[in-house]
């Protein structure tokens, strides 16, 4: 990381000056219980208003995105499920007459959308039904009209949030080429928490701040050389990497969970652009001091607790970070669907020194080492969580995260209470 | 291939998973990307299971399928049978490993286990969870009887051998299953009327059972089909190769009670007691276990004559349902369907009986629009058609699974016997409107206190279009760019502006429940006799011609 000329003092365990190497990682090839894909569409077709997902699969695919969201709210929501029949699996030629014919009838259903997005599933993707084709086909019978997007949201390819890294991915030709000098926030925020990050940036002078993906799916940001990064989601790799290849400068930050994180990662876009220190310290000074106390309650439930994390969501590793060093919980492992070095480099040198990080899974393996370590408080998936509680080991469910508002220094308080409830309640109730 | 937004089930391997989740020392190798195990939450969350479904998945991604996905089955299927340890494997893939062939049922066979393998083998693109539950409930029981048929020309058992043998009727109630609707209570309940009727129950399965029960199976006298939807194919098969007779009469409402002790006695050789006896098809003295009779009776209850029903969900709650509400609650069934396709001729004919056409979709939009078009007051289906109604502002109980997890309440409410009648009693009439506060309404609705489509029981208050019978338009088609007039739009405006002011009075003084339903009649009734203006004559005239 850069100088940290604006660090804070440290707000927990304060980092020692040498640190000594870390236990080994253990990585893990079994069964892996991680959502795939497909499950990102639930966050970003509420971003996206005026787009609408297809995905291209089978029936579980769209029994997945029903469960896993909870989707029981809508009229008629934005996404949805061509179900290959058998009679597509037998031609692939007629398979894509009859995408093509089924896309035209929901464009005529639903004239508001403005971009499409057919999304590859694991059964599209074995038998090579090419959506790429697909979508330039259909980019041409509907141009001017609707642009027609195509990425993978398949199981085999993609875990859980990664669905979004694709679907930025394939956004990111139409980004028009511009050299002006912008902070472009990249990951999907809650458009409160957006809201409040450019108020805030707009008090340290930086005038021009984009988002990717934007809240209308037409008025993409442009991208060049004037162009500094900064991730508000940790599962971005090939998103940040490509937008490196157009010329972009990829800030590096801890991720803006927590006060301190929130701060630091200000603090690298304030560092880009040439912020005074004085004024930076101006702006965030009272903010932290707010965070902190909204931060307190919560840390004296959190702090010398001890927590297991197991991997699905890709934010283990910042969210451990927050908790370990703003709430002082102790760490028993933490676990990642996997690992990118570059992206969680910030964060990973502020975890304890002796954290235990795993990747990938064994869930048999990993809930066996859950049950010999006792810990206070799991974070994990939903088929998971109730049967760790029937053991008498609370959890916090990690979907949650992906669809609350947690970023920033404001909502510090609301994301350590996530993590601070199911303890509160164990408290509460006298039941044996 | 089938654009689909919604779906009442999920795959056939869900069906599969309902079955090992459901039983005891049953698991299930499911090979199957990752991502599937998105359906360990259904029962983890829906039913609060405080256990893991006993599912082994494979969780292969791409990089597996350059190399040896086969060896990545048979080590899951080994670690899984040294891991759980069970008495009975099911094995089987998911859509996406259907395609790439690897044939794990046929691997596991190879094996040399020393468990009973069931290989499962569940066409995920043109089956559903129902019958894939049906289908591994039928292979499993097959799997574990198949050292017990008896040989081609044995007689049939007499249904009658208990009495023979010195000891109670047997039977055994076939079908309840987890994610089922009411499936744990209705076992009680049943449970506990057999036994007022001296009938011993053998087996219960799956939900609960052992493989090592279903070995016990032919012990009984006759198979209760409690679920046609998971049982059915299961007991039609046990008819077949061991005789048993089926009682296949769901007992869910008075006269479905009551039919049910009748065909049960019967099967048995029982003799049918007193209290089940009618005279001149009169009830029987039986059937005042229940308070539904009374209370349906009672004089409150005169106001829910006629009440137009809408009735979606799966074909045993859907039938059941419409028969109570026809001939036990007096209400007027305006639509009667469901999902479940493999049993539709079952449903179209209690749809016929009722002088409906039974609507048979899987498309809950479709189902979403037949209620608004039927002007339901109430409306009876699955969870999705509780917020289908939301929308439209109707009451709604729901009956049948899908299920939210706010239908699997932690009381005891059985849909079957004579308590299952007093549970659908108080759930299909608390929702509405009771009888002596619909009263008053109608004679306060013209003080100015009133606020027209006021209902004491919907929290929300009155629904935006009371009940003109026309779906809210999806929030994604009001955010249409403005300015642009569809042809419907243009239509609609034409005919409003027909109407005059005493005819739009008139118009108001219908129940707003039907007021949907009376205007358009009357545009209808005005278009085709090409009226310039609708006033109240015009209104009462179509009145007249539609009442014919």
């Amino acid at each position: 990381m850069e100088a940290r000329y604006l660090a804070i003092p440290s707000m927990g365990v304060s980092a020692p000056p040498i640190q000594p190497s870390p236990p080994d990682i253990l990585k893990e090839s079994g069964q892996r219980e991680v959502f795939c894909g497909l499950t990102s569409i639930v966050w970003l077709h509420r971003r996206m208003p005026d787009a609408f997902f297809l995905v291209v699969g089978s029936r579980t695919c769209a029994h997945l995105i029903q469960s896993a969201a909870g989707v029981m709210i809508f009229a008629e929501p934005r996404f949805g499920t061509a179900i290959l029949g058998e009679r597509d699996l037998a031609g692939l030629a007629d398979a894509n007459e009859e995408l093509d014919r089924l896309v035209r009838d929901l464009l005529e259903r639903r004239p508001e959308i403005r971009t499409l997005f057919l999304v590859g599933s694991c059964p599209s993707e074995v038998i090579k039904l090419d959506l790429a084709k697909a979508a330039e086909r259909l980019s041409t019978q509907l141009l001017g009209r609707v642009r027609v997007l195509n990425y993978s949201g398949s199981g085999i390819e993609t875990t859980f949030t990664q669905g979004e890294d694709n679907a930025l991915l394939a956004m990111l030709p139409l980004l028009p080429s511009s050299d002006e000098e912008q902070l472009l926030i990249v990951g999907t925020l809650a458009d409160a928490v957006e809201d409040r990050f450019r108020l805030i940036f707009e008090r340290l002078g930086l005038t021009t701040v984009r988002s990717l993906p934007p809240r209308r799916s037409t008025d993409l940001p442009p991208v060049g050389k004037g162009t500094r990064v900064l991730l508000a989601q940790p599962f971005l790799s090939a998103t940040a990497r490509a937008l490196q290849h157009r010329g972009a400068t990829l800030l590096s930050a801890p991720y803006p969970f927590g006060v301190e994180g929130s701060r630091d990662w200000m603090a690298a876009a304030a560092t880009a652009f040439g912020v005074p220190a004085d004024r930076f310290n101006a702006v965030l000074d009272p903010l932290v001091e707010r965070g902190r106390l909204a931060l307190a309650p919560h840390r004296e439930v959190l702090a010398g607790k001890r927590l297991f994390l197991l991997p699905d969501s890709q934010m283990e590793i910042p969210l451990a970070r927050f908790l370990s060093r703003e709430c002082g919980m102790e760490l028993v492992e933490v676990g990642t669907p996997y690992l990118d070095r570059q992206l969680m480099a910030a964060d990973l040198a502020l975890l304890p020194p002796a954290t235990q990080l795993s990747e990938g899974q064994d869930v048999d393996l990993q809930l066996e080492r859950v049950r010999a370590a006792r810990p206070d408080l799991v974070l994990c998936g939903l088929g998971l969580a109730n049967p760790l509680e029937a053991e008498g080991i609370a959890t916090k469910w990690s979907i949650e995260l992906v669809f609350s508002p947690i970023h920033g220094c404001d909502q510090a308080g609301e994301l350590a209470e996530l993590f601070a409830r199911p303890l509160r309640r164990r408290a509460l109730l006298q039941l044996s | 291939m089938e654009l689909t937004l919604w779906t009442y089930e999920g795959p056939p391997h869900v069906g599969a998973m309902r079955i090992a989740t459901s039983m005891e020392g049953v698991h299930y190798v499911l090979h199957a990307p990752q991502g599937d195990t998105y359906a360990d939450l259904l029962f983890t969350m829906i039913e609060r299971r405080g256990l893991r479904p006993p599912v082994t998945y494979t969780t292969f991604q791409a990089r597996d399928l350059g190399g040896d996905t086969a060896e990545l089955v048979q080590r899951s299927i080994r670690q899984a049978v040294e891991r759980f340890q069970p008495e009975a494997l099911l094995v089987g893939e998911s859509c996406t490993a259907e395609l790439i062939q690897d044939q794990p049922g046929a691997l596991a066979g190879g094996m040399n286990l020393g468990v009973p393998l069931v290989n499962l083998e569940l066409p995920a693109y043109s089956k559903k969870e129902n019958w894939g539950a049906a289908e591994t409930f039928y292979q499993l029981v097959r799997t574990l009887l198949k050292d017990q048929l008896p040989p081609p020309g044995t007689p049939k058992p007499s249904p009658s051998r208990w009495r023979e043998e010195g000891r109670r009727p047997r039977v055994n109630l076939l079908g309840p299953s987890l994610l089922g609707f009411r499936c744990r209570d209705d076992v009680l309940e049943i449970t506990r009327l057999l036994a007022e009727h001296g009938i011993d129950v053998a087996v219960v399965a799956p939900l609960g059972a052992r493989p090592a029960d279903l070995t016990r199976l032919p012990t009984a006298d006759a198979n209760v089909c409690l679920y046609p939807e998971v049982a059915g194919p299961m007991c039609s098969w046990l008819e077949r190769s061991f005789g048993t007779p089926v009682v296949r009469t769901v007992p869910i409402g008075i006269g479905a009670t009551a039919a049910f002790l009748r065909e049960l006695h019967g099967v048995l050789d029982l003799a049918l007691p007193a209290d089940l006896q009618t005279v001149e098809g009169q009830p029987s003295e039986a059937e005042r276990r229940s308070r539904l009779p009374w209370y349906s009776k009672s004089v409150d209850s005169t106001y829910l004559t006629g009440k137009r029903v809408f009735i979606f969900a799966d074909a045993t709650h859907a039938i059941a349902a419409a028969r109570i509400a026809s001939k036990e609650l007096g209400f007027q069934v305006v639509g009667l369907g469901s999902y479940s396709r493999e049993q539709a001729r079952e449903v179209r004919a209690a749809a016929a009986e009722l002088g409906l056409e039974a609507l048979i979709t899987d498309d809950y939009l479709v189902v979403e629009k037949a209620m608004g078009e039927a002007a339901a007051e109430l409306v009876l289906g699955t969870q999705m058609e509780r917020h289908s109604a939301k929308r439209l502002g109707l009451p709604c109980a729901v009956i049948s699974a899908p299920l939210h997890v706010q239908d699997v309440p932690a009381r005891y409410s059985p849909q079957m016997g004579w308590e299952g009648a007093n549970v659908i009693f108080d759930s299909w009439v608390h929702p509405l409107m009771m009888g002596l506060e619909e009263h008053l309404i109608g004679m306060f609705r013209h003080d100015f206190e009133f606020v027209d489509g006021h209902r004491s029981h919907l929290g929300d208050g009155a629904p935006a279009a009371a009940g003109t019978g026309e779906p809210e338009a999806a929030p994604a088609a009001s955010a249409s760019a403005p300015g642009t007039i569809t042809a419907a739009d243009a239509v609609r405006e034409a005919l409003e502006s027909l109407w005059t002011a005493d005819g739009e009075a008139e118009l108001a003084k219908i129940p707003f429940f039907v007021r949907g339903k009376v205007r358009k009649n009357t545009e209808a009734f005005a278009r085709e006799r090409g009226l310039a203006r609708i006033d109240a004559e015009a209104l009462y005239d179509a009145k007249a011609h539609f009442s014919r």
